[in-house]
């Protein structure tokens, strides 16, 4: 595998739940995402997959028992240890939720949504946009000629590729998708597959998914979470078929992670 | 007894008691919309007249002056407590404040709501008293503005509340403000938004309580601000309790306008909430 450039990285990111009692979900993790790569999370449920992705774009930011510590460097620039204003942080570092959710606008809205919060468009270059945004999700060509109906009115899976047009439309460089196949049919759920396929050219993508066939048949790179910590990341091959630490081993094969001490 | 018979009384009492209930109802706008409309279909001007001199001793002219009167406190008083709620129950929201302070807020607001309309109605009284001025519309507007708010408030926080937590993420994560954020919520809220205005709204016209005192039930039409003015409950209270038969009959008359105005809205509440309900996973499509 050639070396590539990183595109996002953690540096000792902690991040501790203080709601009812403190727990701490992500314990010091250090990993770098490369550009125009498809790097897929996994890990069993609550290792702290989402609270990873979500860390990369400060959406813990609006929940109030989140604490944060250690950084995240987009390109170089810390995430958190900055002045810049956060929403212009996160048009830089998309993300697409888990539940399809449609804004409750038309599906043209829907795309042109954020585009129009960063940039004073003509109504000519917002056209534009919403056009190439929704080709590039594979979608136009299923809702032109129904721009302004509403984008609650799609099936589940076209609702799914709506969301990721409506993150190309900011013009992201990194791609946060969490588990966004899960809600999906098989159908719709490898129209969204190829879709991130044809996207990983010019995007950086990172994907949480419970998936290992889904992380087998379209991930460049995987890293395994295991209770917060960062247990191994590699190319999707050496995963599957030769990974260094013994519990992805045990994950990939299936079998209950024994923690070693 | 055996289970069996036992769920045979259970339905009975149920299906016994919605019928009771239904009935009631039936009987109270069946009987309103009867003799109102009889009243009204006898003279259908007076709704549109204005009251003569001797209206409550003969009847003479209509009651125009109430049906403004109403209009007139109830619909500022909605706008300004509109505005007031969604902007109280958008800093409720985990964006602004604290779970345990919209706890404690949304039981104030409870609290708020549960009391009873009189004592509204006598609070504006102590602060018009304090002021030297008398009955006015504008106490009225003042006084139903409070009765509102905390209806208002709930049914909006309620429904901010139900916004899904991806929908806020979603529109952060595309690099929104906290207020861009919250108007798209408002926007995925809008039912239940707009159930809670229409209910204020029409516990608000439908109230005597709060403007018995502060309104000032004038026999006049509204002439202005700091003028007295009435609204169509209390008009309803002065017809019912007229000694001249013609003038009582004018009382199922206003009540059907007042009935017919709150079935309406409700309609239209139920129609809006539709459309936008378009919008949202889940609601009706087109």
């Amino acid at each position: 595998m050639t070396e590539t450039d990183t595109a996002i990285e953690t540096d000792d990111l902690r991040v501790t739940y203080t709601a009812d009692q403190s727990v701490e979900a992500l314990k010091g993790v250090s990993v770098g995402f490369a550009e125009n790569e498809l790097t897929t999370i996994i890990g069993p449920s609550g290792c702290g997959k989402t609270t990873l992705l979500k860390s990369l774009n400060r959406l813990h930011d609006i929940e109030p028992s989140a604490e944060v510590a250690g950084d995240v460097y987009v390109e170089g620039e810390p995430l958190y240890d900055t002045d810049r204003p956060v929403p212009e942080i996160r048009r830089k570092v998309g993300y697409v939720p888990q539940t399809p959710t449609p804004l409750p606008m038309s599906i043209y809205d829907n795309v042109a949504y954020g585009a129009k919060l960063h940039d004073d468009y003509s109504n000519a270059e917002l056209d534009d946009v919403v056009e190439t945004s929704l080709r590039k999700a594979n979608l136009w060509d299923e809702v032109n000629g129904r721009l302004d109906a509403p984008g609650a009115g799609l099936s589940a899976g076209q609702i799914q590729r709506l969301c990721l047009a409506r993150s190309l439309a900011v013009d992201p460089d990194v791609l946060l998708c969490d588990e966004v196949t899960s809600a999906l049919d098989p159908v719709s759920a490898k129209e969204v597959e190829d879709t991130l396929e044809t996207l990983k050219s010019e995007y950086s993508i990172v994907m949480v998914t419970h998936s290992m066939e889904q992380s087998q048949r379209i991930a460049d790179t995987v890293a395994f979470l295991y209770l917060g910590e960062l247990v191994e990341k590699t190319g999707v091959e050496t995963f599957f078929e030769d990974p260094d630490d013994e519990r992805t081993e045990r994950f990939v094969a299936g079998e209950t992670i024994v923690d070693t001490p | 007894m055996d289970r069996y018979t036992e769920q045979r009384i259970a339905d009975g009492l149920v299906r016994a008691a919605t019928a009771i209930v239904l009935a009631v109802l039936v009987l109270v706008v069946g009987v309103t919309l009867v003799r109102g409309g009889r009243a009204l279909l006898a003279n259908p001007a007076i709704v549109v007249t204005p009251p003569g001199s001797t209206y409550m001793l003969d009847g003479a002219g209509g009651f125009l002056h109430a049906v403004l009167g109403s209009l007139l406190v109830v619909g500022p008083a909605t706008v300004i407590s509109t505005v007031l709620a969604i902007s109280t129950a958008t800093y409720l929201q985990s964006d602004y404040s604290s779970e345990r302070f919209a706890e404690y807020a949304n039981l104030f607001l409870n609290v708020l709501w549960g009391t009873p309309p009189i004592v509204y109605g006598v609070f504006v009284l102590t602060i018009m008293i304090g002021a030297g001025t008398r009955a006015s519309l504008l106490a009225g507007i003042l006084s139903i503005t409070v009765f509102q708010y905390p209806i208002i408030t709930r049914y909006t926080d309620e429904a901010l509340r139900s916004v899904s937590t991806e929908l806020k993420e979603t529109t952060y994560g595309l690099g929104a403000t906290r207020f861009e954020t919250i108007r798209v919520a408002t926007r995925a809220a809008l039912p239940g938004v707009v159930a809670g205005v229409i209910m204020g709204f029409a516990r608000g016209i439908g109230d005597a309580a709060t403007v018995l005192f502060t309104a000032g039930g004038s026999t006049a039409m509204p002439g202005g601000l700091l003028e007295p003015a009435t609204t169509l409950p209390i008009l309803i209270f002065q017809q019912a309790t007229s000694f001249n038969a013609e003038v009582r009959s004018h009382a199922y008359a206003a009540s059907f306008v007042l009935i017919v105005t709150v079935l309406a809205l409700i309609g239209a509440s139920k129609l809006l909430a539709g459309r936008f309900a378009r919008y949202t996973p889940g609601g009706q499509s087109e």
